[in-house]
């Protein structure tokens, strides 16, 4: 193809695309002026972009996650509104491609597994009772590559085209034979390069759970949440080099004309197929775990009592996480590859539904005896059980391999997932949100909105996916940009794009109850708003930088619920000096040119990636000479700071 | 310059030196699932992904992958002499066993370099089969592994020279050893399940 | 109460839909398609059972535990699990799991052979192969190829070779079969039986580019005979299919129905046996595509 068709500005003649580009440009200069405006750069640069401090790296990675939840949800509007009536034009096949494209890329890599990933980040250190993660500078890098693949992904739109091969990316559609425009380009080194900032982030966090725990925390006494994090990580670990070899693969054959995944001279598109799944099931249990973590935590909380079977709790998520491994076939029982294999791989996957089991009978027996208060995290984690009890036995469905090859590939699939994602992942993260948005901030976010949030949200996403059970069974495939009258999917269709209007409206109110919440709610809330039972309700709100003034002994995995309760000493010691990472530029500047050498990669335009490759080069040889010991809070500052936020803590 | 208790807590500088070395364990097992990957899908071209390009057999050719070998396992005993060097504070002699270390290094990628240029010229390239690309990115890969870790080696060198032997560098050479020996236990995989296997 | 109210109009809805629509699926019109629908039936009756389970828990756990119901000054008791529970909450998923296992494991291997009744049958054999975004059926034994649009004899057994010419297609016809990969280094095999005449809708259901969404074809079953009147007719009046031809035909794009004489695995084989383009690696290896049934 020729280069400057490559590089089209836009990619389409369309005025949809024009708008959006306008718009673009204009929030972008807008979000400049105004910085300047308010005289806030030096306040973004030293606070924020050059920070090290894990509860800023997590509302960062929060916020980035939000801000692609709308990218995403924006899509997901279109694409539902396209489908909403039988032979619609609003968009074409080449548009619609491109948006699911985006909306299963987006979400996945940059919503979901951004929010879960500032989620950990937020909670860990403050629950293990720890003053940052191991490797404090490490993480602000883990953070700069995933926003450099989110931006990367997200100018697709606007320069060159956008990925058009779905978020499976499967070849040998998605090999050079078949997609000669840059849009899978964009999509190999958009994950790549985000792809390493998040197997940084499971090197940091596994580091960060085994040797920096509060005295007192062994493994058997850490919060269920931690166990999640941990476990997840080491799925990070494990996972995410099949993506970067596959992905180097799909770049190999791609830029270089390999024959990875081609048709022809030894290529085998299968092989594309099987590295994706083997690094893309362990991925959904790695959004997936987490979530799990957060929902044990919320409903032990507003249940008022410990968590139901601990011990189980932690066994299932081992064995969720050693099964997941040993699972991904599933997702293409049709390629086959016989009786045999699929009957030993549609076994493993539907022993999932055990330990999944498990835990559901775990949560409603945490409840049970309980003093259950509705508060908007709560809700959110009581319709997550039965919904996600459907999802999960539409997953046990999908796993009888036979009867997989009726609902494989049709919006039954498409109704599995994000009855688990949704419901799952989503929830939690927005549960999470709300839960520790008072540790975060200092105030709470309003309880009214909050649930009028919430049952858009929740309606919303019942109408929207549950009747994508029925067209999937009534022979409806996915991704098809448009179907006929003839085929009897219109009604559901339109009774599902309802519903994502619903969802779309539900995230409004959330966005407008941060506005809201941020004029109206009062400021003084205290420690610990919710009555809660770990650690990290030990410390003030907003918590302070270096979490705890005095480090805590612990002794359970509640020990703040037995400090509040059973008097138990969490601080025992007085308050010392504290040692403290330095901010740098150095993460920042280091994923600039990450971006720089992703994008001409992605032009084939060598010069650019050998200067951006030296920019690389410089940047490690620079860190490697950097001495860099950090500074200390004093004493007598750390008193005083405690004493305006109302006693040491 | 010596580690002062006073100015820097030794609590803090040895943590920071344990948690290093524990990171660095959890990266070197996310790159055994890398080269596991790689080997895996080795595996597959190497006898279904031929095409009508050369198979194994046809283009191994045994001195140049004996001579890697031995320089390179060689090259892992001089670390490992290093880091004995480094633990009884004999500096110079580290720096000289690193020094070798690098430089056997630096001879295994000249002789891996002569044998890409020779699977060139006899037609078997990155473009030639699904077998040849799997091939040339597995030693690629270990290749790319092992030039990253000579530039690493001469920053840690020059570090010593600048600073002398302290908690900092001694933790920094500690873990390039590691590194070192792991792209060794990785090439021992390469020549008895590529080469050997390939030859035979 | 409200919330139970909810569950039931929920349930409700779900079961008018799935007793009330035709849905394609459950609406089998062969033995294959017969075997996958009862089993999909086994699912959905033992996950709605489980569903309930919870719901009920749920719902009685809620109502009985609200803090507005309770004394302000009650302290849940802390607990930490009882050997008992826990036996039956993983017994009874270990149970399900296990009887669900044996219904996929029995099933699979049906669906993977022919037919019950019509495993000492001939098959007939019917290669169909995807290009963007076209389906080609050739007959070899009749020595006819057909686009878009294929025949075959009721209560016959059908074996289709699946392939393709480029991108992994999925083969699918709700009502007859499962669905299985069509892709281009190997065959694949699947055995349809139509025990009742009558036009079936069939598609690629794996995503394969601009023009997928338009991907179908057509599937008609006939009695024996008059399916054997068809291909007489065919041979009679359709033209000889030449590789330039086929190669025009190949290119992207979307075709109407179309008939010939003759078929592309004269000149284009189907990648099976001596065909497969893995096979070269060494020369002594055996035959990998193993044929089956
Ligand atoms: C009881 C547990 C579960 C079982 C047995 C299960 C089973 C399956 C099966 C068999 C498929 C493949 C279906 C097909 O392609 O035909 C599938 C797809 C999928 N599942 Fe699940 N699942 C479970 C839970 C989950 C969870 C918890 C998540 C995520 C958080 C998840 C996310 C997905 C996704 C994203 C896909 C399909 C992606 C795609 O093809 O685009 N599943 N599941
Ligand atoms: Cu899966």
């Amino acid at each position: 193809m020729d280069f400057s068709d490559r590089f089209s500005i836009p990619p389409h003649d369309d005025p949809m695309l024009y708008a959006s580009i306008v718009a673009i440009v204009l929030t972008s200069i807008a979000i400049v002026v105004g910085v300047t405006y308010f005289k806030k750069w030096g306040y973004l640069w030293n606070n924020w972009l050059t920070t090290v401090d894990h509860k800023r790296i997590g509302i960062m990675y929060i916020i980035s996650a939000l801000l692609m939840l709308f990218r995403g949800g924006a899509d997901a509007v279109m694409m539902r509104l396209q489908t909403a009536v039988p032979d619609n034009t609003f968009l074409d096949a080449q548009h619609y491609n491109e948006v699911f494209t985006t909306h299963g890329v987006v979400m996945i890599f940059f919503m979901a597994m951004a929010f879960i990933i500032g989620m950990m980040n937020f909670v860990v250190p403050l629950q293990i009772g720890a003053r940052d993660v191991a490797f404090p500078r490490l993480n602000a890098l883990s953070f700069w590559l995933y926003f450099t693949g989110a931006m990367l992904l997200n100018l697709s739109f606007v320069v060159g085209g956008s990925p058009d091969a779905g978020w499976t990316n499967y070849y040998p559609m998605a090999g050079p034979e078949f997609s000669q425009h840059v849009g899978v380009n964009y999509y190999n080194w958009a994950l790549q390069i985000s792809g390493i900032g998040t197997l940084m982030t499971g090197i940091n966090f596994i580091a960060t759970i085994i040797k920096m725990r509060a005295p007192g925390m062994k493994l058997m006494k850490m919060p269920i949440f931690i166990w999640a994090a941990l476990i997840t990580n080491l799925m990070i670990v494990l996972a995410f080099p099949v993506l970067t070899i596959a992905l180097l693969m799909g770049t190999l054959d791609r830029q270089f004309l390999t024959n990875f995944f081609t048709t022809s001279d030894g290529g085998m598109d299968m092989m594309w197929a099987n590295l994706f799944w083997v690094w893309g099931h362990p991925e959904v249990y790695i959004l997936i775990i987490p979530a799990f973590g957060i929902y044990s935590t919320i409903i032990a909380a507003f249940s008022e009592r410990n968590l139901y079977g601990y011990t189980s709790m932690v066994a299932s998520i081992l064995a969720i996480s050693a099964l997941s491994f040993l699972v991904w076939v599933h997702h293409f029982f049709t390629m086959g590859q016989g009786a045999l294999t699929n009957s030993i791989f549609s076994i493993t996957t539907m022993l999932i539904a055990v330990p999944t089991g498990i835990k559901i009978f775990n949560w409603l027996l945490t409840m049970w005896k309980g003093k259950i208060r509705f508060a908007t995290p709560m809700l959110y984690s009581i319709a997550f059980i039965p919904l996600f009890t459907i999802g999960g036995s539409t997953g046990v469905m999908l796993g009888m391999a036979s009867a997989d090859y009726q609902y494989h590939n049709t919006l039954f699939l498409v109704a599995h997932f994000h009855n688990v994602i949704i419901p799952g992942v989503v929830f939690a993260m927005i549960a999470g949100l709300i839960f520790y948005w008072p540790k975060m901030f200092g105030f709470m976010l309003n309880e009214r909105i909050g649930k009028w949030a919430f049952w858009n949200i929740t309606i919303g996403f019942c109408l929207a996916f549950f009747p994508m059970y029925f067209t999937g069974l009534n022979g409806q495939a996915r991704r098809m940009y448009t179907y006929s009258e003839a085929t009897g999917f219109s009604t559901l269709s339109m009774i599902s794009f309802i519903g994502t209007l619903l969802l779309a409206v539900g995230f409004v109110f959330l966005v407008y109850n941060i506005f809201y919440s941020y004029r109206h709610a009062p400021r003084n809330i205290g420690g610990d708003p919710w009555n809660a039972r770990t650690l990290e309700w030990a410390t003030h709100s907003p918590v302070p930088e270096y979490n705890f003034a005095i480090s805590p002994t612990v002794h359970s995995e509640e020990a703040f619920w037995d400090y509040k309760e059973n008097d138990y000493e969490l601080f025992k010691g007085k308050v010392e000096d504290i040692h403290m990472p330095n901010n740098s530029g150095w993460s920042i500047i280091f994923a600039g040119f990450f971006f720089a050498f992703g994008f001409f990669f992605i032009f084939h335009v060598w010069v650019g990636v050998i200067i951006a490759f030296l920019g690389i080069i410089g940047c490690l040889i620079y860190r490697s000479f950097e001495k860099d010991d950090g500074h200390h809070i004093h004493k007598e500052e750390i008193e005083a700071t405690e004493k305006e936020l109302g006693g040491a803590k | 310059m010596k580690l002062d208790p006073k100015n820097l807590p030794l609590e803090y500088s040895t943590e920071t030196n344990k948690l290093n070395i524990l990171g660095f364990w959890i990266f070197l097992s996310a790159e055994i699932m890398l080269f596991a990957t790689l080997f895996t899908t080795y595996f597959v071209y190497v006898d279904r992904g031929v095409g009508s390009g050369p198979a194994g057999a046809e283009i191994f050719e045994l001195p140049p992958v004996l001579i890697e070998t031995f320089l390179l396992l060689t090259s892992s005993f001089t670390i490992g002499l290093a880091v004995h060097a480094m633990r009884i504070n004999r500096v110079k002699a580290m720096i000289w066993f690193m020094v070798v270390t690098l430089l056997l290094g630096a001879g295994f990628l000249s002789v891996e370099v002569y044998e890409f240029i020779h699977y060139y010229h006899i037609g078997a390239t990155l473009q030639t089969s699904g077998f040849t690309a799997a091939l040339l990115t597995t030693l690629g890969t270990h290749g790319a592994h092992v030039t990253m870790g000579l530039f690493w080696g001469i920053m840690i060198i020059i570090q010593i020279l600048r600073d002398g032997l302290n908690a900092r560098t001694a933790n920094k050479s500690f873990i390039f050893s590691l590194y070192w020996h792991f792209l060794d236990v990785m090439w021992i995989f390469i020549f008895s399940f590529i080469y050997l296997k390939g030859m035979m | 109460m409200k919330l139970k109210g909810v569950y039931i109009a929920f349930f409700a809805i779900i079961s008018g839909f799935l007793a009330g629509c035709e849905l394609l699926v459950l609406d089998p019109k062969g033995p294959q398609a017969d075997k996958l629908a009862n089993v999909i039936w086994i699912s959905i009756i033992t996950m709605i059972v489980v569903t309930i389970v919870v719901l009920v828990m749920l719902t009685i756990i809620l109502f009985k535990y609200r803090a507005s119901k309770q004394d302000p000054d009650y302290k849940p008791p802390h607990i930490e699990g009882n050997k008992y529970v826990e036996i039956i909450i993983v017994g009874v998923p270990i149970l399900i799991v296990a009887f669900l296992s044996v219904v996929s494991v029995i099933s699979v291997h049906q669906v993977e052979t022919a037919p019950e009744g019509y495993e000492t049958d001939e098959p007939l054999v019917i290669y169909a192969s995807s290009s963007n975004w076209k389906w080609h059926f050739s007959y070899p034994e009749q020595d006819i190829e057909t686009v878009n649009y294929v025949f075959i004899p009721t209560n016959q057994n059908v074996e289709f070779r699946l392939y393709s010419h480029g991108t992994i297609s999925s083969f699918w016809i709700p009502q007859l079969a499962g669905q299985k990969y069509a892709m281009s280094d190997m065959t694949n095999y699947l055995n349809i039986v139509a025990e009742e005449p009558g036009e079936y809708f069939g598609r690629n259901a794996n995503f394969n580019g601009e023009g997928f969404a338009e991907n179908e074809f057509n599937v008609t079953a006939l009695p024996a005979d008059e399916f054997d009147s068809w291909i007489e007719d065919i041979q009679n009046t359709a033209e000889p299919l030449t590789e330039e031809k086929f190669e025009e035909l190949l290119e992207p794009g979307h075709l109407g129905h179309m008939t010939f004489t003759g078929t592309h695995q004269d000149f284009m084989p189907a990648p099976e046996g001596e065909n497969s383009p893995h096979n070269h690696g060494k020369s002594d290896s055996e035959d990998d595509s193993g044929h089956p049934h």
